[in-house]
């Protein structure tokens, strides 16, 4: 009878890992290591070429993202941290790469960057560097929310060729593995980050791309309504985890 | 390319002494098509050497399965005070070299 109850309890529970474990508790030591190690960590070089562009005189007569926001160590702390935020002006909310190409256009009169390029790569490492060891606080604009809503929605739709979605991996079998990739539980701690694989930075973007491409479904656009809703999801998922940057993930 | 070199500046003599060395590379190895089909020329270092008091006490030979942004860790022996080098050179003929003093005593 008691046996019965506890089965039926736990058929009850909704099946998601009890235990929040990011990317990096999972990696090995070596790699550990190299992320902790600061002339080892090749992310460090988007890093320092973000400080760069930071400071660069954007060539249209305005100021440069220093300019108006001074010192980014002051004024960019924490701020990555609380990202996909609200946008007043476009009526959304936007993702850390959004905001500083619509920084670009509004203020700069310059051209965005493109979504996959090096100095937009380099700029949002930087800015995220500034939140570094602070807790992951998603945006508590309550228009956010129905965009968090949908974000849920998609991580558990099923998608593609191999109708799997999202949660299926990340929630129920995280920890286990595909080939001899270690799954790991999805909580987005470091983006843009290193990976070895890429042998490059890549964003969270790019990241979503390899998985919706891996179970053959049609991936969206970077800085689209679909991918900054997952992301917001995501983030609130990972709420209170903290930031690290650069990352290095396998 | 940047570089991330790291060279202790101090050391006791018959000290055994770590060098770090990250350089910024893409590491091209001529084997990958660009968007237009056509091969990317083959753009790697190939070569690292690592020069203390004039003398070659460190060298590297690379090939193109070597990782993008390659990272080099080796050791060397402090015996008096005197320039580190660091020199590499790329397919596309661009020489780099970075050096410190280290300072023995």
């Amino acid at each position: 009878m008691r046996l019965a109850a506890l089965l039926a309890l736990a058929l009850a529970l909704p099946a998601v890992a009890e235990e929040r474990v990011t990317g990096f508790e999972q990696m090995s030591e070596d790699l550990q290591a190299m992320q902790n190690d600061p002339v080892a960590n090749p992310g460090l070089f988007w890093i320092a070429d973000g400080e760069t562009l930071w400071s660069e005189d954007p060539g249209t007569g305005a100021d440069s993202c220093k300019g108006c926001h001074g010192d980014a160590s002051d004024s960019m702390a924490g701020v990555a941290a609380s990202y996909p935020a609200w946008d007043e002006e476009s009526g959304r909310p936007v993702d850390l790469a959004g905001r500083i190409n619509l920084c670009r256009t509004r203020h700069q009169d310059a051209e965005p960057f493109e979504r996959v390029s090096d100095e937009l790569l380099s700029l949002a490492a930087y800015l995220t560097h500034q939140s570094k060891g602070m807790p992951i606080t998603p945006d508590d604009d309550p228009r956010t929310d129905p965009w968090r809503e949908r974000g849920e929605d998609l991580f558990a739709r099923r998608i593609g060729q191999l109708n799997l979605s999202c949660a299926q991996c990340h929630d129920r079998l995280a920890g286990g593995h595909l080939g001899s990739a270690l799954i790991p539980q999805a909580h987005p701690t470091g983006y843009p980050q290193y990976r070895l694989e890429w042998e490059t930075m890549g964003s969270l973007a790019r990241r979503f791309d390899n998985c919706i491409f891996g179970v053959r479904a049609e991936p969206y656009e970077a800085g689209s309504e679909d991918y900054v809703s997952l992301e917001l999801y995501l983030k609130s998922r990972a709420a209170g985890l903290t930031i690290e940057s650069p990352a290095i993930r396998p | 390319m940047s570089a991330l070199v790291n060279i202790p500046e101090t050391a006791a003599p018959g000290e055994i002494v770590d060098i770090k060395v990250l350089l910024q590379h893409p590491m091209e190895t001529g084997f990958r098509t660009g968007p237009d089909g056509k091969l990317v020329p083959r753009n790697i270092i190939h070569s690292l050497r690592c020069l203390y008091l004039s003398e070659e006490v460190f060298a590297a030979e690379l090939f193109p399965a070597v990782t993008a942004n390659p990272f080099f860790a080796f050791t060397l022996v402090a015996e008096t005070t005197g320039e580190v080098e660091i020199l590499w050179a790329d397919d596309a003929g661009e020489e780099q070299r970075q050096s410190q003093t280290l300072t023995v005593g």
